[in-house]
């Protein structure tokens, strides 16, 4: 068997292609990995904790609520969603939460190897599957929640329930694109993830996670445009049984996603050496 | 596999370094951004920038080495010398900023043991972690298991939480799942400094058997593990290569030599009864304080005390330390009459040392004075005399013993 010949120099031609071979083959490779380390995350995250798989929603359902409340005592006025109200706010939240989770995976999960990355050469792929791997457990939870919720506000069960698990896949990959994009800055500049988190925040208002798009005006374009509204509403009429209106948007947004992925994935190659280097020096 | 082909892997050239070099960045907010240029430009494509720019220096600098299967290369050199930055680059963690390096095979690194591990899954949960970063297969961990449970000795801990191992029980257990590697480039960074004696001999007795198998890069600061295993040696200073060579012996001279500072004797302990105020060897005159003496030759040592309140004469001895602060030998010179004393002055001493089989190295003697032999110490200082001993043959043994052959039967 002819030994497999590794050459490290500066002098690099960038040929996309067999990069973006390398990195499939090596998430291929390192499926073992990957799955190994989200066991362990997971494993030592409930193992250390009481109220474990409560931490899972309990964000995403306290925002919730405070629209709830909002909404019942009438101290903000919303549009009519066309279903029960509670219904609303908790699918767009949950929803919303597993976006931003993906988002903040890639930087996540590779900043906690970090002390790893540092020492050890292993496919670095394997953590950007790890996170997807965490993401799926995390999101199969609130799914489940999501679900006991719709039903316990009579709205019953829809065919169109089953192709659910399909649109969060889709919040899934278009989050994890927009990660990889970020983690390169965002492990070098902590700045990064605090921007992330404080855009996030305002990101929310101009998507229907906890009210609908306006008849009119200035924040109905903005909340029309936004690509991640396609996908909270989709997501959100799966459950409920509503036709998907926005489906096409919701596929365009994807199949945009799926060159960017790969493309965030080849940069993220590329650049670990770059911040190992950084982190360690 | 063939004979034939055996053979010619064996040949095989598995590690080649040339012209390696890498800069690195004093300030780390420079560093930072710099960072980020380099991701621009790394996206881009790499320009042909090689020379150094505002805050950075090299932190490795031309480095050439080829390396066989069977082969073992020592990399030595003081703190920061950039030992371990050329081991990142040849693990593939850092790209090299000028230069090339070809590996070819498996590379197995032990730079850090029990990576991945989680401190609050047991012993047996963390094997998996750990392994599957090494880049094992679930299958192959299953069967290794048993193996390096009994390697660990770890049987009656496997199943507690890692966090309350010992640091010991942690590097074994490290150690143990790194051992199954079975790979063509062993790349280990002083990481068998922990544990205890008998797990060191284990874990020296596994690199020796992969050794013949395998080419290796060792970096570490024990001179006699480096001078037991290697075949070739680096030493490396503020990341320029100082020597490089078969002579492994002569590289580690040269490592000790650069240590040659600060030779002045250290006041250990003194009753204030007395004061060496002199301290010298008979017809020889020191180099920067070191005293040149041939192998085997015959010295007088002199000492000069003031006696300021010894109403007896003191019982001297001495002791020799190696350059790496282990005794290697005690001198109770005979002959000392401890008798009563009047004057309160000086005292001289002078001692015969009978043929110095040291091996070649520097070697420090301590002064000690006491009420009699090993009781009551009056004073005590170390380095109170250097040596150098010559001989052409390097060594890491502290005695070469004269020897020769008087007879063979055939």
């Amino acid at each position: 068997m002819p030994l497999e010949t590794r050459v490290y120099q500066k002098e690099r031609t960038i040929n996309i292609g067999a990069l973006l071979k390398a990195s499939i083959r090596d998430i291929y490779k390192s499926r073992f990995l990957a799955r190994q380390l989200a066991e362990r995350d997971i494993k030592a995250q409930y193992r250390q904790s009481y109220l474990g798989i409560i931490w899972a929603f309990i964000a995403p359902l306290a925002t919730a609520l405070v629209w709830i409340v909002l909404n019942k005592t009438g101290t903000v006025r919303l549009s009519d969603t066309g279903i029960p109200y509670p219904v609303y706010a908790f699918s767009g939240t949950l929803i919303w939460s597993i976006i931003v989770a993906a988002i903040n995976s890639p930087i996540q999960s590779t900043n906690a190897a970090k002390g790893i990355l540092t020492k050890i050469n292993f496919p670095k792929e394997a953590l950007i599957m790890s996170g997807i791997y965490k993401l799926l457990f995390d999101s199969a939870i609130k799914i489940i929640l999501l679900i006991l919720f719709v039903f316990a506000f009579g709205v019953g069960f829809h065919w169109s329930l089953l192709l659910f698990p399909l649109a969060i896949f889709g919040a899934i990959l278009f989050g994890t694109t927009m990660g990889l994009f970020i983690t390169p800055m965002g492990l070098l500049y902590q700045d990064i993830g605090k921007i992330i988190t404080f855009g996030m925040q305002f990101l929310m208002y101009v998507t229907p996670v906890v009210y609908a798009i306006p008849e009119s005006g200035i924040m109905k374009a903005i909340m029309t445009w936004n690509p991640i509204t396609p996908i909270v509403l989709t997501a959100r009429d799966l459950v409920v049984g509503f036709s998907p209106e926005h489906i096409n948007y919701f596929l365009m947004v994807l199949v945009v996603c799926i060159p960017f992925l790969f493309l965030g994935l080849i940069i993220y190659r590329i650049s670990i050496p770059i911040i190992v280097e950084r982190l360690s020096a | 596999m063939s004979k034939k082909q055996d053979t010619l892997l064996d040949n095989e050239v598995l590690v080649k370094v040339e012209g390696l070099s890498k800069k690195f960045c004093k300030d780390l907010k420079t560093s930072l951004w710099y960072g980020v240029k380099d991701l621009v430009s790394g996206v881009r494509g790499s320009s042909e920038e090689r020379e150094l720019r505002p805050k950075e220096f090299w932190a490795i600098k031309d480095i050439n080495f080829e390396l066989k299967r069977g082969e073992c290369l020592g990399l030595i050199g003081h703190n920061g010398a950039g030992k371990s930055t050329l081991l990142k680059i040849l693990n593939g963690l850092i790209n090299p900023d000028a230069g090339k390096v070809t590996i070819k095979g498996r590379v197995g690194a032990l730079i850090e043991l029990g990576a991945g591990f989680n401190p609050i899954l047991s012993g047996r949960e963390n094997i998996y972690n750990n392994g599957a970063i090494l880049g094992f297969s679930r299958k192959e961990i299953d069967s290794k298991l048993e193996a390096i449970i009994d390697f660990a000795e770890l049987q009656e801990f496997i199943d507690m939480p890692v966090q309350h191992y010992s640091s010991g029980m942690k590097v074994r257990l490290g150690f143990a799942v790194a051992a199954q590697m079975e790979p063509d480039v062993l790349i280990i960074d002083e990481v068998l400094a922990v544990g205890d004696l008998g797990f060191i001999l284990k874990c020296f007795k596994t690199i020796d058997a992969i050794l013949p198998q395998t080419a290796v890069i060792f970096v570490s600061h024990n001179m006699p593990m480096v001078s037991r295993i290697c075949s070739q040696i680096i030493l490396m200073d503020k990341g320029k290569v100082k020597y490089q060579g078969e002579n492994v012996s002569k590289g580690i001279d040269q490592y000790y030599n650069s240590f040659l500072t600060g030779e002045e004797s250290s006041l250990v302990y003194t009753d204030n009864s007395i004061s060496l105020e002199e301290a010298f060897i008979e017809g020889v005159e020191p180099i920067n304080g070191i005293y040149q003496v041939s192998w085997g030759d015959t010295i007088q040592l002199n000492f000069k005390i003031k006696n300021l309140t010894l109403s007896k004469m003191p019982y001297i001895s001495l002791v020799i330390y190696d350059k790496e602060q282990r005794g290697v030998a005690e001198i109770f010179p005979t002959g000392q009459q401890l008798n009563d004393i009047e004057y309160k002055g000086f005292i001289d001493f002078s001692f015969k040392l009978n043929n110095i089989y040291l091996s070649k190295g520097i070697y420090h003697l301590t002064f000690n004075a006491s009420e009699s032999k090993s009781f009551n110490t009056y004073y005590k200082i170390h380095k109170a005399i250097s040596i150098k001993i010559d001989h052409e043959e390097q060594m890491w043994t502290p005695f070469l013993l004269d020897s020769e052959l008087i007879n063979f039967k055939n």
